[in-house]
């Protein structure tokens, strides 16, 4: 079992007092398994990618990635998790302008202190980033950047990829075409990957798909 | 419609107080240390002035002797009864114990109309004033003054504080110079067919009209250098508000759009943003009107004592608010504002309607603006060496340092650049590329605070450099010139003698013989040397043509000081007037730092021969020691001990006055620094904002909240480092310009250099002290940075 959550709560202060976001969760994920999480905005799909990648505290409940309890752990404790053993990957790609690709690409894998050259080139050359190399993000397309997103997470080879709404600032052409990319290096890592988005297709391509509803899971 | 505006507008400024205080503290900031220093200079020139007002000094012609201090009465009547409208005036300092007046002595009946003693004595009865039974004084001083004078006092704020006035013959009285005359003041109005000065009175010369007061002329130098410092400071403030204005700007962009897409023209837009920076910088500069008052009137005491130190200017003690003061510092402050926005501005005025890139990128420089400040900074380099060719006067001098300076600043970023690229190549972990590939992209937005970090840094090493130079060079003169024991001034000629009478004993007797004179157009003190070998075994000269002193001793040559013969060109082996018969050779060229004036030293003989009726009424004593010589000739000979004092006395007392000239310095100095911390500090609390969503990413992929705060830390400290490092080859540059060039054309003297490791290594560690300060803060929030607040930066994922 690589992902356990067990009767998982979570809520935010509003200005009519606190708003319950997660109302017991629990779910289970074997490794390698790909699960699609999907739900109307607000629903709390991003604040459960974010409890189980540490971004975020619980309420009550627990999270176990790995056999490691992530709601037990300190500040720490949950940074070191998300550099040995978790991937994420945002909407807004979030690379590092500062560096180039090649060094994004590398970035978390030298982090978790994981960099495997021959991986990453082959990384590089799937996902058709090789001419992009020297470059900055903020020379590349909206594709272009998902994709070095999707390298540099996969690069560091983390038991667990976290996605949320990976395509969700792409057309429908390139997001396609990322996806296909996602899921066969996913599989080819041997990852677990979990996916927030709002499209049935893209749920369609998981192996498991969870709706998420007011606070709980269907 | 323009309310609605400002309202938007002003919303942005109610939802970032902290930059709104940046904007206001920088510009207040420079406005206070600008309007400080002009509060200064206007205060001392206005002194001057008033000083020289009394007697219409600048204004009218005068006479003045061409040797010694005074004319006697015979010379002035001799004028009078030739038909030349003249007006006697004489000048001294009345000792009242712990302070002394300066007391002018006039002639109300003969003194022109336009001086301005003439419009203060008619406001008192003139019976009474030519009696000698009145004197005018500044109110602040009558207590002073006591009861002890036979005169009465009449308080008038006409008066500059320090100063008196008095009918000549009461001057003549209380200054103990009975019959004696500073000057001749010549009326603008003159019967024609009086005979030539030459046939009335060839030993007074004509000192024509001028401009300003001497005194003003003399000062000028000191107070280009307080404007230049001004000028620095106001800089460096400037360099904080273009940061903060920048960034309000570029933040407020989607705002501005958002404006004109509902109907605002982009010149109307404009319009608002220029009344929005001139209202801030009205506020900020009236916030530094009132910081400039209180920074002037601290260190006001100080500048009074450099000016009568160095000059012996009379400086008031009190400082007024002068309204062309207050008003050009709100207008300076406008015109900093307006400086500091014009940029942004005019980038808002460009922006296209649709959507731009994103922000951060936005703020980078681009390679061509880097390019173009490259070049700008190298032809500033450039531009600072060929004023060499150009050379010649102080403001050629200031310009080579404002080119020097600026050139660096410009080129500051270029080169941290090249620096952080070889770091980040050579960076062994992840982390650590991270780091120094951040801290590339924040160079363009923390730039403007390292240029002011490097200004503030250079002119702390350059000034230092200097003053430390200067304090060495200083007590070596002291220890040449200050080479006997005791110091006597004799009051009669019987205490003269008693004090020649002991060259009997073998004490070495060494009489100070002096007269002002003129050689050419330039006033020189004229000294009378009895040569003794003392002279030989300590004097040191920059220059000298043959046996020295041997030469001087048998009158065949002179002996001149640096600054008149940097001045007037002459070196050993030219030849000097020292009076209309008599031309000598130079010997000799002899560093002098005391004073700004020219001096010449002639043999002892022919000076007695030139000038007989000087005597001489300080001495100097070699020879059995201080307290016994002093023990001596005050039971010997009845000296009071006030009359005699020892070598090491005087020579504390002339550091005194060395070290508090440069306590003004040395306080801008300071000041600068904490200007250039606060721009760090300003600059990086402005940058937190906008570093997130860069700091969520880093934090998302493992690293914590602790080491991102750490790292801040580290990234000002290695900043402040490689700006270090930059400026202290930049500030020995600045010291050399200051020592050499500078000081050449400012006090006449040029000084070798010295450097100081270890001061270089306290400024070394307050500087990285001030920017780890300034970081400290920005870091402590990132360290603390609640996770949702990073989370904010994933929260429109879904």
């Amino acid at each position: 079992m690589l992902l356990k959550i067990e009767n998982l709560t979570k809520s935010y202060s509003g200005p009519d007092g606190r708003v319950p976001v997660l109302q017991g969760i629990s779910l289970s994920l074997d490794a390698g398994e790909t699960l699609a999480l999907t739900g109307e905005s607000g629903s709390g799909k991003s604040t459960l990618l974010h409890l189980i990648g540490g971004l975020d505290h619980a309420d009550g409940g627990r999270i176990l990635v790995g056999g490691q309890e992530v709601t037990a752990l300190d500040d720490a404790g949950r940074a070191a998790l998300r550099r040995g053993m978790v991937g994420l990957i945002f909407q807004q790609f979030n690379l590092i302008p500062s560096l180039t690709v090649r060094d994004n690409i590398r970035f978390q894998a030298r982090l978790a202190g994981r960099e495997d050259p021959a991986w990453a080139a082959a990384l590089t050359d799937a996902l058709g980033l090789t001419e992009q190399l020297t470059k900055y993000p903020e020379d590349l397309s909206g594709g272009q950047q998902q994709r070095v997103a999707i390298a540099r997470t996969i690069a560091a080879r983390p038991a667990l990829i976290l996605a949320d709404e990976p395509t969700g600032n792409l057309d429908e052409d390139t997001a396609d075409r990322v996806m296909d990319q996602l899921t066969r290096l996913v599989d080819e890592a041997g990852a677990t990957l979990v996916l927030v988005t709002h499209s049935s297709a893209l749920a369609s391509r998981m192996a498991r798909q969870c709706h998420l509803s007011h606070g709980r899971l269907s | 419609m323009i309310a609605a505006a400002l309202s938007s507008l002003w919303s942005y400024w109610r939802r970032n107080p902290l930059q709104l205080a940046t904007m206001i503290g920088g510009l207040a900031l420079a406005t206070a240390l600008w309007s400080g220093v002009q509060a200064l200079n206007t205060e001392a020139r206005a002194s001057y002035d008033a000083a020289a007002a009394v007697v219409g000094e600048g204004r009218y012609d005068q006479l003045v002797p061409r040797a010694g201090e005074t004319l006697d009465e015979a010379t002035y009547l001799a004028l009078r009864r030739a038909g030349w409208q003249v007006s006697p005036v004489l000048v001294g300092s009345l000792d009242l114990g712990e302070v002394a007046l300066h007391l002018t002595g006039v002639d109300p009946l003969t003194l022109p109309a336009g001086a301005g003693a003439a419009g203060q004595v008619a406001a008192v009865p003139l019976a009474q004033f030519l009696a000698g039974e009145v004197m005018l004084a500044h109110p602040a001083d009558l207590a002073q003054f006591g009861t002890a004078q036979s005169i009465d006092l009449i308080a008038s704020p006409a008066i500059t504080q320090g100063m008196a006035l008095a009918d000549i013959g009461a001057a003549q009285r209380l200054l103990g110079q009975a019959g004696a005359i500073s000057r001749l003041v010549v009326a603008p109005d003159q019967p024609l067919g009086r005979p030539p000065l030459a046939e009335v009175a060839p030993e007074l010369l004509l000192q024509p009209a001028q401009g300003g007061s001497d005194t003003a002329q003399l000062t000028d130098s000191f107070h280009l250098n307080l404007t230049a410092f001004g000028i620095l400071s106001f800089a460096v403030g400037i360099f904080i508000v273009y940061g903060a204005v920048g960034l309000a700007f570029e933040q407020r962009r989607a705002m501005i759009r958002a404006l004109r897409t509902m109907g605002l023209s982009m010149r109307f837009v404009v319009v608002l943003l220029g009344a929005e920076i001139a209202v801030i910088s009205l506020v900020s500069g009236a916030i530094g009107v009132v910081l400039g008052y209180l920074l002037a009137a601290s260190l006001l005491p100080d500048v009074a004592a450099t000016l009568r130190g160095l000059y012996g200017a009379q400086v008031a003690g009190t400082l007024q608010l002068h309204p062309s003061w207050w008003l050009s510092s709100l207008g300076i402050a406008l015109l900093g504002g307006i400086l500091a926005a014009a940029s942004a501005i005019w980038r808002m005025s460009r922006l296209p309607l649709r959507a731009g890139r994103d922000p951060q990128v936005w703020a980078m420089q681009s390679a061509r603006g880097q390019r173009l400040q490259l070049v700008l900074g190298l032809a500033l380099l450039v531009l600072s060496g060929g004023f060499v060719v150009a050379g010649g006067s102080l403001l050629a001098g200031f310009a080579r340092v404002a080119a020097l300076l600026l050139g660096a600043a410009l080129l500051l970023p270029p080169l941290l650049e090249v620096a952080l690229h070889v770091a980040q190549r050579r960076a062994r972990s992840v982390t650590a590329e991270w780091f120094w590939a951040d801290t590339r992209q924040q160079l363009p937005r923390l730039g403007l605070a390292l240029m002011a970090l490097l200004l503030a840094i250079t002119a702390n090493i350059g000034v230092s450099t200097m003053v430390s130079s200067f304090r060495l060079t200083f007590i070596g003169f002291l220890d040449q010139r200050l080479i006997a024991e005791v110091y006597v001034s004799a009051e009669t000629d019987a205490q003269s003698a008693a004090i020649e009478a002991l060259a009997d004993d073998g004490i070495t007797v060494l009489p100070l013989l002096s007269v002002e004179t003129r050689i050419g157009p330039q006033k020189v003190d004229l000294y009378g040397a009895r040569v003794a070998p003392v002279y030989e075994q300590y004097w040191q000269f920059l220059a000298q043509d043959g046996d020295v002193w041997s030469r001087v001793a048998a009158g065949e040559a002179a002996i001149i000081n640096e600054q008149f013969a940097r001045r007037a060109g002459l070196w050993p082996g030219d030849s000097i007037p020292i009076s209309p018969t008599v031309t000598l050779p130079i010997a000799g060229v002899v560093g002098d730092y005391g004073n700004p004036l020219g001096q010449v030293i002639i043999g002892e003989e022919l000076f007695i021969t030139l000038f007989p009726e000087t005597r001489a009424r300080q001495f100097g004593l070699i020879g059995g020691g201080a307290d016994a010589l002093m023990a001596r000739l005050e039971a010997e000979a009845g000296f009071d001990p006030a009359q005699m004092i020892d070598q090491t006395a005087l020579k504390a007392a002339s550091l005194e006055v060395f070290e508090r000239t440069f306590t003004v310095t040395s306080a801008l100095n300071v000041l600068t620094l904490a200007v250039a911390g606060a721009a760090i500090l300003m600059s990086l609390l402005t940058l937190a904002s906008m570093r997130v969503p860069q700091l969520a990413s880093v934090w998302a992929l493992g690293v914590t909240r602790h080491r991102l705060g750490q790292l801040e830390l580290a990234r000002a400290v290695a900043l402040a480092v490689l700006t270090l490092l930059f400026a202290l080859p930049l500030g020995l540059a600045l010291a050399y310009l200051l020592l050499a060039v500078i000081n050449v054309e400012a006090f006449g003297w040029k000084l070798p250099m010295y450097l100081f490791p270890a001061d270089y290594a306290r400024l070394a560690v307050a500087s990285i002290g001030a920017a780890a300060l300034a970081a400290l803060v920005p870091a402590l929030r990132l360290a603390r940075t609640p996770p949702a607040r990073f989370l904010q930066v994933f929260a429109n994922e879904t």
